[in-house]
């Protein structure tokens, strides 16, 4: 079993409202799920749509056709109508978008009818959806009553009832008339999954590794990742405060973290184009940051809600002057709540930025998962017991390592901590001599081996002798995953190579990619830049690469098309 | 009890004559009277002359990004509000790079004591025009005069309603020790613009210019925002020094409520997450 729904319309429709509520309710009841959203920078109008797919094994990114559309508007039909499979079929209302389709493959439910009807209201035309879907899947109605009590919990059982009866009869509706719906859930044995996004699980993550303060400017599609932390704020003890531009969001974790506590900022490109003195100033201070770096199709405002991955290089580069790094890029919203708290510890342990890469699939989309472990990333602070600061203390202590012990203004007696943006000696005062220069550029790129000897190899999934090695990083992970499914059932032997830890460049995968007989990486980019950064460590060019710039996610049928070209 | 000596720092590397040498001075002066000791307070700076300020002295520094330092101070104090957050910028790192800085500064009203060394110039960079230069003033790269408007400091910060503003000379040491002592405080956000001549490139603005022209505030009502306007507005002749506006309207600190419970840095982190995970099934 493996269906797709889409539920299309115009922004301001509750799209987004449906299709979370039926992903909410197919996961709560155990399913495997993977739910996607593509939507126009606008608030109103144009075309947009939420699809989720479920499925009784796991599924990581969005499938190509559609065995239910849920139309909210004539362009869902026109757009999409080429995405249904044989059996697929077309929920709609011929009153409220003005227009009549031929059944059967067209279901005809009076929608906004039913909610002022039964609801009362236009609005709960949502709820009659959601409810003639669930009829058309021939599901239990329960499942969405237990949903509508919970949500309308503290606005009264007048609008929980209304909900109710709005629901049944979309729900009834359907299944009275659908005599074509011929979808058969699986009665494989479930068990119930929670369901998060990649911008919760960064958010999650930040809690759950101590994150104290986040700065940050709204930008799609990484707004979502500081609106979660306010709401959390007083509960966790935190300040998530809405900087004034994206130079004051990095100087103020940057302050923040100086002072001692856990910080992050997030962005998108152009917000991060406005950060990078302040990654170069995280880089001389040496002072923990972690940023998260959402991307979306550029150069400039580009595609601003679509999806891309054009900056690893910028990730790499940003700031001016050279200073270590480390580069995160999660491919499930699952590894991105662990992996944020690995960047929390080795931007506090190595004193310098730390990036987790996302972008808008991975920002936005859903994933089932069996559940998060809080303890399973321990929270290792890094700074100095007030008893073992003493007088003399230096903030840039010339160390082996090149990590000087870390203490934090206020902390006791008549010790100060002082840094710089000028270079500075131990003490973290101006220098221009030329001997403590050179002293302090080896000091901070020795911290460099010391985050390398910390970076995990890329996961490794499929064939272990494989004919086909597709190489990816960040949210491209689903895609090539199921690529890689495909591909060895279909008798090629093929498997993936996914660098979740990119930088510093784990040198030792070398043998691993030399060994396959085809490598391409697969990247949301025109330029390929993760095949140019493996030839760049290793001197190892890839067979190919399969690349994607139209701020669209990857498909594994997409990839496998881009194989077959390869091969004619 | 602290003493100047503890806040004994580098020699400077400022031109002699320059008026930064009377703001140190001043500087250490308030916070000696004020009993603060030194890993009690923190200066941010950014860049400029007056920005190298914090190394001359021993205190908790961050001397970051040219224009930056107000973000800074804020982030610091939000995670630290026992500490003593000041702000050290010149009339170009505040008014110009980082202008947009201070305009949400003041609105925020968070507790940072903003000293800006205000010298009409650009002294690092040898001697261009500063969003404080006066109109027609001849320098190398302005060799026809500035153009632009001078920025007005004192009456952008009084339109903001700001919760301190105070204006001092770094030729009156005394007058300006008062000022600083004011200004730390006060609660809520505190600018003051601290005119100072610059020996080496400023020939207009000097000490003579100023001290012919500066006179202390009296009978002035710092509660008034009206006549703190008129006064803010006073500028060429006359130029009035001292505490022109000053409310008490609540601190950003005091707005937040997850900094009831005392400062970030020492809330723990032991938290229960299951109540979190919930809500995800």
């Amino acid at each position: 079993m493996d269906y797709t729904i889409k539920i299309g319309g115009e922004a301001g429709q509750g799209l987004q409202t449906i299709g979370y509520i039926l992903t909410k309710i197919l996961v709560r009841d155990g399913h495997h799920i993977f739910a996607n959203q593509d939507y126009e920078s606008r608030i109103r109008g144009g075309h947009n749509f939420f699809q989720l797919r479920f499925s009784d094994r796991q599924v990581f990114s969005p499938s190509e056709s559609v065995d239910i559309i849920v139309a909210l508007d004539k362009a869902s039909i026109r757009e999409h109508r080429k995405e249904l499979t044989s059996e697929g079929m077309v929920l709609y209302d011929s009153k409220s978008i003005g227009e009549r389709y031929e059944a059967p493959l067209f279901l005809d439910v009076p929608m906004q009818e039913l909610a002022v009807k039964m609801g009362g209201s236009k609005v709960m035309m949502n709820t009659v959806a959601v409810g003639a879907v669930l009829g058309m899947l021939d599901y239990e109605f329960s499942l969405l009553e237990d949903i509508i009590r919970t949500t309308f919990k503290k606005k009264g059982s007048e609008m929980i009832e209304g909900n109710l009866r709005a629901g049944r009869a979309g729900y009834d509706y359907a299944k009275r008339g659908c005599q074509k719906c011929n979808f058969v859930i699986s009665s494989k044995e479930r068990t119930k999954k929670m369901l998060i996004s990649g911008n919760e699980a960064l958010a999650l993550g930040a809690i759950s590794a101590g994150c104290k303060f986040i700065s940050a400017y709204p930008m799609t599609p990484s707004t979502g990742i500081i609106t979660y932390l306010a709401a959390k704020a007083d509960e966790f003890g935190l300040v998530a405060e809405q900087a004034e531009d994206e130079i004051a969001a990095i100087n103020m974790a940057l302050g923040a973290s100086f002072a001692g506590v856990r910080a992050m900022t997030a962005t998108s490109g152009g917000g991060f184009c406005l950060m990078t003195e302040g990654v170069s100033l995280a880089g001389m201070t040496e002072t923990p940051l972690v940023i998260v770096l959402a991307q979306r199709p550029g150069p400039a405002t580009g595609l601003p809600t679509r999806t891309e991955q054009g900056e690893l290089f910028f990730a790499l580069y940003a700031g001016h002057g050279e200073f270590p790094r480390a580069i995160f890029a999660p491919g499930t919203a699952e590894e991105a709540f662990y992996i944020i708290q690995k960047a929390f510890n080795l931007a506090e342990k190595y004193q310098t930025v730390v990036f987790v890469m996302s972008d808008q699939h991975l920002a936005d989309s859903y994933w089932s998962v069996e559940g998060l472990d809080f303890k399973r990333i321990e929270v290792k602070r890094a700074l100095l017991r007030d008893d073992e600061v003493g007088d003399d203390y230096k903030r840039h202590k010339i160390t082996d390592t090149g990590v000087s012990p870390r203490a934090i203004p206020g902390q006791s007696g008549r010790t100060v901590v002082v840094t710089d943006s000028d270079e500075h000696d131990e003490e973290g005062h101006i220098i221009e001599d030329a001997l403590t220069r050179r002293a302090m550029v080896e000091k901070r790129m020795r911290k460099l081996r010391g985050i390398a000897s910390e970076i995990s190899m890329p996961s490794v999934y499929g064939s272990k002798e494989p004919e086909i090695l597709l190489i990816g990083w960040g949210s491209t992970y689903g895609a090539i995953r199921e690529t890689v499914e495909v591909l060895n059932e279909r008798g090629t032997k093929a498997s993936m190579l996914h660098f979740n830890e990119i930088w510093p460049f784990p040198h030792s995968i070398a043998e691993t990619i030399k060994s396959a007989d085809r490598t391409f990486t697969v990247e949301n980019n025109y330029t390929a830049q993760l095949r140019r950064l493996i030839r760049m460590e290793t001197g190892i060019d890839c067979s190919g690469s399969i690349t994607r710039y139209d701020g669209r996610p990857f498909t594994s049928a997409e990839i496998l098309r881009r194989i077959e070209d390869a091969d004619s | 009890m602290p003493t100047p000596d503890d806040y004994a720092g580098q020699r400077p590397a400022w031109c002699p004559g320059c008026g930064n040498f009377q703001i140190l001075t001043a500087i250490k002066q308030a916070l000696v009277e004020l009993k603060l000791m030194p890993h009690q307070v923190l200066f941010v700076s950014g860049i400029g002359q007056s920005s190298k300020l914090p190394h001359y002295m021993r205190c908790n520094t961050f001397n970051g990004l040219h224009g930056r330092t107000l973000p800074v101070a804020t982030g610091a104090r939000l995670a630290n509000h026992e500490l003593v957050v000041v702000a050290v910028a010149g009339d170009g790192d505040c008014y110009g790079e980082g202008g947009n800085h201070l305009i949400h500064a003041i609105r925020r009203n968070i507790d940072i004591t903003l000293l800006v060394h205000n010298n009409q110039i650009y002294g690092l960079t040898k001697g261009q025009a500063s969003p404080t230069s006066d109109t027609g003033m001849v320098t190398k790269l302005q060799p026809h005069g500035v153009v632009l408007s001078p920025f007005n400091p004192i009456a952008f910060a009084v339109s903001l309603n700001a919760g301190f503003v105070a204006r001092s000379f770094s030729g009156d040491v005394q007058h300006l020790t008062e000022m600083i002592k004011d200004g730390i405080n006060h609660r809520g956000f505190a600018m003051i613009d601290i005119l100072q001549p610059c020996a080496t490139f400023n020939k207009l603005n000097t000490y003579a210019w100023y001290r012919d022209r500066v006179y202390k505030l009296a009978d002035h009502d710092p509660q008034d925002r009206r006549t703190a306007f008129e006064k803010a507005l006073e500028w060429g002749e006359r130029i009035p020094i001292g505490v022109i506006y000053k409310n008490e309207r609540s601190t950003f600190e005091q707005e937040i409520p997850s900094l009831k419970r005392g400062s970030l840095v020492k809330q723990d982190t032991g938290y229960s997450f299951d109540r979190l995970l919930k809500e995800f099934y």
